[in-house]
């Protein structure tokens, strides 16, 4: 398994490479499809990072293989991570992370605090009038973790079973929908939910495949099943009134499609924890 | 005025019940409980020579002097199929672990109840040709019960209060949904009804004690 991550590394740097052009000389990049990287007039959004000298992401600081700060080495690791460190690269200029959890990302964009919210955020009608987003960059969806010896299977065989989810969640109202007959045991935090199931008190937690990813690394012989059983489409967020930044940012997701690099980054994050291919959602 | 919206509590009812009713089993399970485990505990403390009385000493200074929400947790993972396998149901666990924790108090009341009654009553009752039995049972326990009347029911009240700690192991409780009907409906309904209905409890437990006191308080 580490020899199969070492060689994805290996080959995401290789296409980074010869594909992503060299960020700090901020030269041009062809495949960034949003035009001259380098040149921005100065009062696009654009212009205005670069001026700036830096771009700053709004991202989670404790989901694993999206955003996590690794306590080692204090980098900011994951998915989200990475797509602002290639959309910085595009601008030329270094990122810069700062953390944005649920509660505090879009009041960080309406202040200015951040440019970009990347931070495992679903993309609702509700959010769409208080922010814009780009394109749908990964479709995360409500799964289910199990013990490797359970004989469930889907959603379906939840039905009469213990489950443990988060209380303040849609997560439990879905499993309420699809295995009404379950019997679910909510907790205030997915760690708790995640030791529910290590000591056998439920026989699964389900909620965002985004979260179980990380929950599977902590507890020993646990692995997702049945694949996603609702859709949440994340995306970027940015502040409303940047027009100019939305096509940027959607070009480059575009470039990094066509190049490889969008899909290179799938496989060094989230396949070693899903164990499957990742296709890119546009 | 929108007739098609159906209020939070309406469209939750049958949430709502299933959490009024298992607060009430945690109430009265965890009531019958204590009052055992007070009365064994008591009995140990006075009667059961210098080994039981400081094992029933040791009990009532380890669970009174620790936090109930820390407790619960603790037995919540202690009591999991993959430790000891006693019981994955939160409300079980919960009931243990209130009875637990509510009957070291018991103990310390019935205890002090018990004391309460000068011990040369006895010897006079035995004089008197009465046996031990017939002494505890004819002299000390009349005495005893008008004594413990009022604290054991501010205990009975406080573990009814208690009971919403066991949310916290994922139990089903009026707490735990207040906080679903809070989720799916962004309404604090759900915790007004948990307040009137937690009430509903308490009040009728109060007059219930405040009549048994008046009942048996005749002659102090």
């Amino acid at each position: 398994m580490r020899r199969l991550i070492g060689f994805v590394m290996v080959t995401a740097l290789a296409i980074g490479a010869c594909t992503g052009g060299s960020g700090s000389s901020g030269s041009p990049a062809a495949s960034t499809g949003g035009g001259a990287a380098a040149s921005f007039s100065a009062d696009s959004t654009m212009g205005k990072i670069k001026a700036a000298g830096k771009l700053v992401c709004g991202t989670k600081f404790d989901v694993v293989g999206f955003g996590f700060k690794n306590p080692t080495n204090n980098e900011v690791e994951g998915l989200d991570a990475d797509l602002c460190r290639e959309i910085a690269k595009a601008i030329g200029v270094p990122p810069e992370f700062v953390e944005a959890i649920s509660a505090n990302r879009l009041p960080f964009l309406k202040e200015d605090k951040v440019d970009i919210v990347i931070s495992t955020m679903t993309i609702t009608d509700e959010r769409k009038k208080e922010i814009d987003f780009s394109k749908v960059y990964y479709k995360a969806g409500q799964s289910i973790l199990v013990k490797k010896s359970s004989t469930i299977q889907k959603v379906e065989d939840l039905a009469g079973k213990k489950v443990c989810s988060g209380e303040g969640s849609t997560s439990e109202k879905n499993v309420r929908a699809k295995a009404p007959t379950a019997e679910l045991l909510l907790f205030k935090t997915y760690t708790e939910a995640g030791q529910a199931l290590a000591d056998g008190r439920c026989e699964a937690v389900s909620t965002d495949d985004t979260i179980l990813f990380g929950l599977a690394q902590k507890i020993a012989d646990t692995e997702l099943r049945g694949g996603q059983f609702t859709e949440e489409p994340l995306g970027i967020g940015i502040k409303k009134g940047k027009d100019d930044f939305v096509a940027f940012i959607n070009a480059t997701l575009d470039a990094m499609k066509a190049d490889g690099r969008l899909k290179a980054l799938y496989d060094k994050h989230v396949k070693p924890f899903s164990g499957k291919d990742v296709e890119v959602p546009f | 005025m929108d007739f098609a919206f159906t209020p939070p509590l309406i469209a939750s009812s049958e949430l709502f019940f299933e959490g009024y009713r298992n607060t009430l089993l945690l109430s009265v399970g965890a009531m019958l409980g204590a009052s055992v485990i007070g009365v064994v505990g008591a009995s140990l403390r006075v009667w059961g020579g210098p080994v039981l009385s400081s094992i029933g000493g040791a009990y009532v200074e380890f669970f009174r002097n620790t936090p109930l929400l820390v407790q619960l947790s603790f037995f919540a993972v202690l009591f999991a199929p993959a430790n000891l396998g006693i019981s994955a149901n939160p409300i079980v666990v919960g009931l243990i672990g209130l009875s637990i924790y509510t009957g070291s108090y018991v103990t310390e009341v019935i205890r002090s109840g018990i004391l309460s009654v000068d011990s040369r009553q006895i010897e006079a009752a035995r004089t008197l040709g009465l046996t031990q039995v017939q002494a505890l049972r004819l002299v000390v326990l009349p005495q005893a019960i008008r004594t413990v009347i009022p604290p054991l029911g501010n205990l009975a009240i406080a573990l009814v209060k208690n009971t919403a700690i066991v949310s916290a192991i994922a139990a089903t409780e009026l707490l735990k949904v207040a906080g679903i009907i809070e989720t799916r409906t962004a309404s604090f309904d759900g915790f007004l009804a948990a307040l009137v209905a937690y009430w509903t409890i308490t009040i009728p437990l109060a007059m219930l004690v405040d009549q048994a006191e008046r009942r048996l308080g005749f002659s102090r």
